[in-house]
């Protein structure tokens, strides 16, 4: 059995839902879960559920808003006498970019975007893809503990089954330390959505959209369907889309359970970033398009005809 | 001002990836090195800062494979003053090419005022080498960053986050800047600009000679392997007026009870 510290991401009166994702796959282990921030109450509860020991949420001046330095110094402070051998969180904006330095503060090893792992005999395995998904490999982490480990968000599911544990909530000071690079302000996006990396539903729109004027009709339809708006690559460099909104190997690469393909033909770059997609729908006018091999359910018809059809028959059936 | 950039080299973007037969690692025989795209943004960056300091020098630094030099030529035609290499096999972890890195810039001699990366390589696609490095260098570093600006030692730095927001982060004195498409138009490399870069001075190391060894290995990776094929999908065809209501009704209705998905 193994030491595992999951770090969560406090998002509303919630956390955010990679780490119920990440307990699920940790039974059979010692788990603590830290935030930086007071955790809702709420969320505490549901974390004891699904196997939490001790649920710290960590505070001090400085960490309201996340900086790189200021956030991994107070980790590395609460995390000096706790003994873990593994520490866990999603793979998000603030993940990607904490955990290696955190990771470099111990000079330990880390596995990036994992999208599932074992922990047999205690020790972690994890499979994640590389290439932008067009291989996969066995990944393993060896030297000085803690290791690190940030999980694809959506990869592995919610968790079937509970796993209550005793949840002991603890409130922890934290020192930020010298921040050289602080935030002076967050500019909001003009999206309140989800991000294409944490989107449970996805609609994209390739170069036949035309313009980005047109990107209308998708979000129509992803406002019917609590869908995030993505594109091509083909689609960003014509302007009809900000690369923010790109999918593929120089874009985001998702994981959603519906993607849905709007005029993308399918070049080798943007299947690499969606390919583990659970259910893809395509919607392109050549029937030969390259799309088609890997769409659940391929539509040959025009996008312009068909997509408001379907946030019609969306809007019928969901009320 | 000594400006350091990091590039990797990196299988095209069009690559069809295959595992090589004992699963340790890709084919690599026919594959066609490109410059890391997102290192392309952290050269032009390093370039433009350098056009407005005068009397900065643009190093570019690599850590992999002596064969293809493609990276270094490539950085180098477009205006980087000198080029290090740092031998070494491709299958390095982030931990081993960021010490590396570190290594590689220590033993220049230049104390770094500011270091370039692209935001993310896009073969193993780990994210860690930026921040790792600036950690090293004990510097701040900012990521996905899409706006640069500089007013002396200051600067003013633009990070995308989720849904397009930006974080903007000012930062005093050295720094690792990892860019992101957009903050910037990379220039091409002109052919004055690729004659000249035969004359630039290219230093060479061995991984031993900037302090990397097996011991500092953190990831293994085993059994590569492509993703697993999905079956065949169903295809409608509704290119006709008549045709589509019925389909599109059909669709939504397998994603609803077939696919479970809506």
């Amino acid at each position: 059995m193994s030491k595992v510290l999951v770090l969560a991401e406090i998002q509303g009166d919630d956390v955010k839902s990679v780490a119920y994702e990440i307990l699920g796959k940790l039974s059979g282990q010692n788990v603590d879960v830290a935030a930086i921030g007071s955790i809702p109450a709420g969320a505490a509860e549901k974390l004891a559920k699904h196997g939490a020991e001790n649920i710290h949420s960590l505070k001090g001046d400085k960490l309201d808003h996340y900086t790189p330095e200021g956030w991994s110094n107070a980790l590395k402070g609460f995390m000096s006498d706790k003994g873990y051998d593994y520490v866990l969180t999603g793979a998000t904006a603030t993940g990607k970019d904490l955990i290696p330095r955190l990771a470099g503060m111990f000079d330990a090893g880390m596995a990036s975007e994992v999208v599932n792992f074992t922990f047999d005999g205690g020790t972690f395995a994890g499979t994640r893809p590389l290439f932008a998904g067009k291989c996969l490999a066995k990944v393993e982490i060896q030297g000085p503990k803690p290791h690190f480990v940030t999980v694809r968000p959506n990869a592995l599911g919610m968790p079937e089954s509970e796993n209550a544990k005793a949840g002991a909530t603890n409130e922890a000071s934290v020192d930020a330390g010298t921040i050289r690079a602080f935030v002076k302000e967050v500019v909001k996006g003009a999206s309140e959505k989800l991000d294409l990396t944490e989107a449970n539903v996805i609609v994209s729109g390739g170069r036949a959209m035309k313009n980005a004027e047109n990107f209308k009709i998708l979000d129509e339809l992803a406002n019917v369907i609590g869908a995030t708006v993505g594109a091509s690559r083909a689609a960003v460099d014509s302007g009809f889309a900000p690369h923010a909104m790109q999918v593929g190997q120089t874009g985001k690469t998702v994981s959603p359970s519906l993607y849905i393909a709007c005029g993308i033909s399918g070049a080798i770059q943007h299947l690499a970033g969606m390919r583990t997609s659970k259910v893809i729908v395509a919607i392109n006018t050549d029937p030969d398009a390259p799309i088609f091999t890997k769409a659940d359910y391929g539509i040959v018809g025009d996008l312009f005809e068909i997509v408001p059809i379907m946030t019609a028959e969306f809007k019928a059936l969901l009320g | 001002m000594n400006i350091f950039v990091c590039v990797k080299q990196v299988p095209d973007t069009e690559t069809k990836v295959v595992p090589n037969s004992d699963g340790t690692f890709i084919e690599t025989s026919s594959i066609k090195w490109i410059m890391n795209p997102y290192d392309e943004f952290a050269v032009e960056q390093a370039l433009l800062v350098k056009a407005a300091n005068a009397g900065s020098t643009v190093t570019v630094v690599r850590v992999g494979g002596p064969k293809d030099t493609e990276a270094l030529r490539t950085a180098l035609a477009m205006g980087a003053d000198e080029a290090i290499l740092v031998e070494s096999a491709d299958n390095l972890d982030s931990y081993m090419i960021a010490k590396a890195l570190k290594g590689a810039i220590d033993k220049s001699g230049k104390s770094a005022d500011l270091v370039f990366a692209g935001k993310q390589a896009i073969d193993d696609d780990c994210l860690q080498v930026p921040q790792l490095l600036a950690q090293m260098l004990d510097i701040p570093s900012v990521s996905v960053v899409v706006g640069f600006e500089m007013n002396g030692t200051k600067l003013n730095l633009k990070r995308e986050i989720e849904g397009g927001s930006i974080e903007v982060y000012e930062v005093d004195g050295p720094a690792l800047v990892a860019c992101n498409k957009g903050i910037n138009t990379p220039r091409y490399a002109s052919l004055p600009g690729i004659m000249k870069a035969k004359k630039k001075p290219m230093a060479q190391h061995s991984l031993a000679d900037v302090g990397v060894t097996d011991a500092d290995r953190r990831v293994k990776y085993s059994e590569f392997k492509l993703p697993p094929e999905k079956p065949a999908g169903k295809k409608f065809e509704a290119m006709e007026e008549g045709q589509r209501a019925g389909v599109v009704k059909e669709v939504v209705g397998l994603l609803r009870n077939e696919a479970k998905v809506i």
